[in-house]
C-alpha cells in the first residue's frame, strides 16, 4: 500500500475528520493507548456465567419456581434501572449488566415459592435504595441485592423469614419445600440434614444456596477469570470453619464443620455476595479482613441469634466498615512511605 | 550456569501487566540509516532540566557534530547539529510532552554522511573491551561534552549519573535492555547489531563510578539479544540477567528490584541504593562519546505498529521530522488511528507530524483504530484491579479520585508522589478511567509545602 495522507481517526465524531483543514487534525489522548480486553460489562457477564450452575441446580430442585423468581427479580431490576437513569437524565447504564447481576443475586437469596410481589418490591428497593440513592453503579455503600432482601425480610417477615421457606400448600408438588430448611431444622434441634443433600442441593432453602457443588463450580469460574480474588471467600469460609471446629471441640451443640460450610447461604454468600466488587475493600489485605469479619459474624448470628442464618446481615454490617477498612489498609509504596512533613 | 538454569530463575518484580507485545512488526527489521533529510529542527531542550543556551546564529554554516547550544547548568545538556548545513531563523516547537521549546532549523547543504558510512561512524568498527586507559573522570566529562541524555525515554542528562561522589558510592551499573514497552524494538536491534558498543559503554560507566558489578538486564522474550549480549560480554565480567517479560520490567525501580533486590526509596533515586541505570542505547552512545569524541547526533528510532505500511528500525539524525520517518517507512495505512511518540503504554500521542525526533525518542508507534483504547469512561466499580497491577503498590483509583476532587491531603495520604506513571492501572481499568492522566494532573497541581 502506498503512502496515504494522514487522516486521523476521531473515535467520538467520525464526521469531523472530513472537515477541510489546512493542517492534519490528529486524535490525541493520554497514555496508556492500549486497554486490557475486559471491560465492566465483561466482568458482569462473567458473574452471570458463574451463576449458571446455581441456576441449573435451582431448576432441578425447585422446578419452574426458579426461572419464575429469577425472571421477576431481573425484570424488575432492569425496568427500575432504566426508569431511574431516564429520570436523572443519565446515559443508559442497564447495558453494563450490573442490574441483571443484582436481580440474579437477589432472586437466588429468596425462598423459591415466595409471592411474586416480594421479588418485585425487593428488586425495586435493591436498585433504587440500594444503588441509585448513592449515585448508581460503583457509588453504593451496601450490596444492593442484600439491601433489597433485608427490606422484604423485615417488611414481609412471614414470606421471607424462616417460616416463609416452608411452602404454601399449592407448592407441595416440589417435595423439598415441605421440609424446614437445614439451618432452621438445626436451630430447632430437629433431624440433621445428610451432608450429601447439602452438597447436591436437593433440600429446602433459598433458590441459589441449596447446592454446594453448584456454588463451588461458579466460584471456581470467578476465581479463574480473576473477576473476584480469593481473599474474601478464603476469609469467610476459613473463619466460619475455624469457629465451627472450635465449637465442636468445646462440645457446644453444633453442626460440625462440613455442615456449617455447606448448609445455608454460606458458600453462595462467600463466593457471590461478599465478593461484590463495589461493596468490598480494594486491597488484598482489606479483602481478607472483610472476609474474616463476615465469616465471624455469620457464625455469631447462626449460633447466638434467633435467626437460623446470618449471611445477609453479616455482609450488610461489614459493608458499612469497608471505607474504614480501605483507610486502614493503605498499602506502603514499593519504595517505602514518604516522610510526613 | 546454563542459559536454561538462568531462565528458570527469571528475575522480576511484584504486580505489573501483560499487554500485547506487538514486537513482531519490527523485531526482524535490521536498523536502516535514514537517507539524509533536507532539513532537521533541533530543539534546545531535549532533556530534563534547563534548556541549552544557543551558541549559533541564524544563517550560519554548521557541520554535523558542531555545538549548537551549551548546557545552562549542571542538570542540563549540550545540543549538537546532526547534519551539515546552514542554520535558519530560530523557531519554537511543541514536543510530544507538550513543552514549547526554542529550536533551530538546519537546512542540509553539501556532502552528508549516509548509508553504511553513517552506520560505521556511529556504531560500526571495533569497540575495545579494555578501557583501563581511560581516566574515570574523563567519562563524565565526555558524556557532558557529547550532550548525552538517557535514550530510553526520560532523557535525564547522563553525566549527572556518572560523576563519582564518595558520599553516594555506586557498586552496580545496570544496563537496561528490557525494552518492556510493547511494540518498540530499537533497543533490541541495537543489542543484536552493536552489542560490542553497548559492552564498551557499560565498562566505561562502571569505570566512571568505580562500580564493581555490571549487569545487563533483558526480558526473556528476547533470547537472541540475550545470546548476542552474552557473546559480546564474554570475558569482561559483565553479567547478563534474564528478566520475566512483564510490563514495566524496564522501569528503573522495577529493574533494580528484579536484579539486585534493592528498593529505591519513594522520594529517592537509584544512586541512593548504589545503582546507576543506563539504557543500552545510552551505553553505546557513551562509548562513542568517550572513545571517538563524537557527540550524540543520531539515534535508532523504531517506527512500528499496524498503522505504518512498512515498520522499520531507523538510524536517524536528531531533529528529523516524524513525517520524514513515516514517509521512509512507506507512509501510514488507511486505518492508522494514533501516532505515538514512544510506546503505547507511556508514549505521548502527537498532533503534529512536523514534530522533530529528540534524543529521547525511542520510537514512533502508530496504532490502528482496532488497537486503540476505547475512550468511553464509566464509573469506578472498585474492582481493585488497578491495585492488583500497580508496580509501585499504590491504590490508583483513590489517588485519581482525590486528584479529580482536588483533595490534596487525601492524595498525599495515598502517596500520589510515589506513582511512576507506568500506565498499568489505566491499561487494566475495566471502567476505562484515565487514571494515569488524573494522577499526573494531581501531581502537577499538588501544592508544594
Amino acid at each position: 500500500m502506498g503512502p496515504v495522507p494522514f487522516r486521523p481517526n476521531m473515535t467520538d465524531a467520525p464526521e469531523q475528520v472530513e472537515a477541510p483543514s489546512p493542517a492534519p487534525a490528529v486524535a490525541v489522548a493520554p497514555a496508556p493507548h492500549l486497554a486490557a480486553p475486559v471491560a465492566t460489562r465483561g466482568m458482569m457477564i462473567d458473574v452471570i456465567i458463574a451463576l449458571a450452575p446455581v441456576m441449573l441446580a435451582a431448576v432441578l430442585v425447585f422446578g419452574w419456581y426458579a426461572p419464575m423468581q429469577v425472571g421477576i427479580c431481573v425484570g424488575t431490576c432492569v425496568v427500575v434501572e432504566l426508569a431511574l437513569t431516564a429520570c436523572r437524565g443519565r446515559r443508559v447504564t442497564v447495558t453494563d449488566g450490573s442490574a441483571v447481576v443484582t436481580g440474579c443475586i437477589l432472586a437466588f437469596s429468596l425462598p423459591p415459592t415466595g409471592t411474586w410481589y416480594v421479588g418485585v418490591i425487593g428488586s425495586a428497593v435493591a436498585i433504587a435504595i440500594g444503588k441509585w440513592v448513592f449515585g448508581g453503579l460503583g457509588q453504593n455503600l451496601f450490596n444492593p441485592a442484600m439491601v433489597g432482601r433485608a427490606f422484604v425480610m423485615l417488611a414481609f417477615a412471614a414470606a421471607v423469614g424462616a417460616g416463609g421457606y416452608v411452602a404454601r400448600p399449592e407448592a407441595a408438588w416440589v417435595q423439598v419445600v415441605t421440609q424446614a430448611t437445614p439451618m432452621a431444622a438445626a436451630k430447632a434441634g430437629q433431624a440433621v440434614t445428610p451432608l450429601w443433600k447439602l452438597l447436591l442441593g436437593n433440600t429446602n432453602g433459598s433458590l441459589g444456596e441449596t447446592s454446594a457443588v453448584a456454588c463451588l463450580l461458579g466460584g471456581a469460574w470467578l476465581l479463574l477469570r480473576r473477576t473476584i480474588s480469593w481473599h474474601v471467600p478464603a476469609g469467610v469460609l476459613g473463619t466460619a470453619a475455624a469457629i465451627a471446629a472450635l465449637m465442636q471441640a468445646l462440645g457446644r451443640p453444633a453442626l460440625g464443620v462440613p455442615r456449617q460450610l455447606c448448609g445455608g447461604a454460606l458458600l453462595f454468600g462467600a463466593l457471590f455476595i461478599a465478593t461484590d466488587l463495589v461493596t468490598s475493600p480494594l486491597t488484598a489485605k482489606g479483602k481478607l479482613i472483610f472476609g474474616v469479619c463476615v465469616g465471624a459474624l455469620v457464625m455469631l448470628i447462626r449460633t447466638m441469634s434467633n435467626y437460623p442464618e446470618g449471611v445477609m446481615f453479616a455482609v450488610l454490617v461489614m459493608n458499612a466498615f469497608v471505607p474504614l477498612i480501605n483507610r486502614w489498609t493503605i498499602p506502603v509504596p514499593l519504595g517505602g512511605a514518604v516522610k510526613k512533613k | 550456569m546454563t542459559a536454561a538454569a538462568t531462565l528458570a530463575r527469571r528475575a522480576s518484580f511484584p504486580h505489573g501487566v501483560h499487554p500485547p507485545e506487538g514486537k513482531h512488526f519490527a523485531a526482524d527489521k535490521p536498523i536502516e540509516p535514514l537517507p539524509p533529510p533536507a532539513e532537521v529542527v533541533i530543539p534546545f531542550a531535549q532533556h530534563l532540566g534547563a534548556p541549552a543556551r544557543p551558541v549559533v546564529k541564524p544563517r550560519q554554516e554548521v557541520k554535523c557534530g558542531d555545538l549548537l547550544g551549551e548546557p545552562a547548568g549542571f542538570i542540563s545538556a549540550a545540543v549538537h547539529c546532526s547534519i551539515n548545513g546552514k542554520t535558519q531563523a530560530f523557531c519554537a516547537v511543541t514536543l510530544p510532552n507538550a513543552r514549547h521549546v526554542p529550536a533551530v532549523p538546519v537546512k542540509a547543504d553539501g556532502e552528508q554522511l549516509s548509508g553504511q558510512a553513517l552506520w560505521d561512524d556511529v556504531y560500526g568498527g571495533d569497540w575495545p573491551s579494555n578501557v583501563g586507559g581511560v581516566e574515570p573522570r574523563a567519562v563524565a566529562d565526555a558524556a557532558a561534552a557529547a550532550g548525552l541524555v538517557g535514550m530510553g525515554g526520560a532523557a535525564f542528562p547522563t553525566h549527572v549519573k556518572l560523576v563519582h561522589n564518595d558520599n553516594k558510592p555506586i557498586d552496580t551499573i545496570l544496563i537496561n535492555g528490557c525494552e518492556c514497552e510493547p511494540f518498540l524494538t530499537s533497543d533490541y536491534r541495537l543489542m543484536l547489531q552493536a552489542p560490542r558498543a553497548i559492552v564498551t559503554g557499560a565498562l566505561l560507566a562502571a569505570r566512571a563510578q568505580h562500580a564493581g558489578r555490571i549487569v545487563a538486564v533483558i526480558e526473556d522474550n528476547k533470547p537472541r539479544a540475550v545470546e548476542a549480549m552474552r557473546d559480546a560480554a564474554a570475558g569482561t565480567g559483565i553479567e547478563v540477567a534474564v528478566a520475566r517479560t512483564k510490563y514495566p520490567q524496564g522501569g528503573e525501580r522495577q529493574a533494580i528490584l528484579a536484579v539486585t533486590g534493592r528498593r529505591v526509596p519513594t522520594a529517592g533515586l537509584p544512586l541512593d541504593v548504589g545503582v546507576v541505570v543506563v539504557n543500552v542505547g545510552t551505553a553505546a552512545a557513551l562509548a562513542r562519546a568517550v572513545l571517538r569524541g563524537k557527540p550524540l547526533t543520531h539515534r535508532v528510532v523504531c517506527v512500528t505498529g499496524g498503522g505504518v505500511a512498512e515498520p522499520k528500525n531507523v538510524l536517524a539524525p536528531i531533529g528529523t521530522s516524524y513525517q520524514a520517518l513515516i514517509d521512509f517507512c512507506g507512509g501510514l495505512t488507511a486505518d492508522a488511528a494514533r501516532v505515538i511518540s514512544g510506546g503505547p503504554m507511556m508514549g505521548f500521542a502527537v498532533g503534529d507530524l512536523a514534530t522533530p525526533v529528540t534524543k529521547g525518542t525511542s520510537g514512533l508507534t502508530v496504532l490502528t483504530a482496532r488497537d486503540v483504547r476505547a475512550a468511553e469512561e464509566t464509573h469506578c466499580i472498585r474492582c481493585g484491579r488497578c491495585v492488583d497491577v500497580c508496580p509501585a503498590a499504590l491504590v490508583p483509583t483513590k489517588i485519581a479520585a482525590a486528584a479529580k476532587a482536588g483533595d490534596w491531603e487525601l492524595a498525599r495520604r495515598y502517596y500520589i508522589t510515589a506513582c511512576i506513571e507506568c500506565g498499568c492501572c489505566g491499561y487494566i481499568c475495566p471502567a476505562r478511567i484515565p487514571l494515569v492522566q488524573l494522577i499526573r494532573m494531581g501531581k502537577s497541581l499538588l501544592p508544594r509545602d
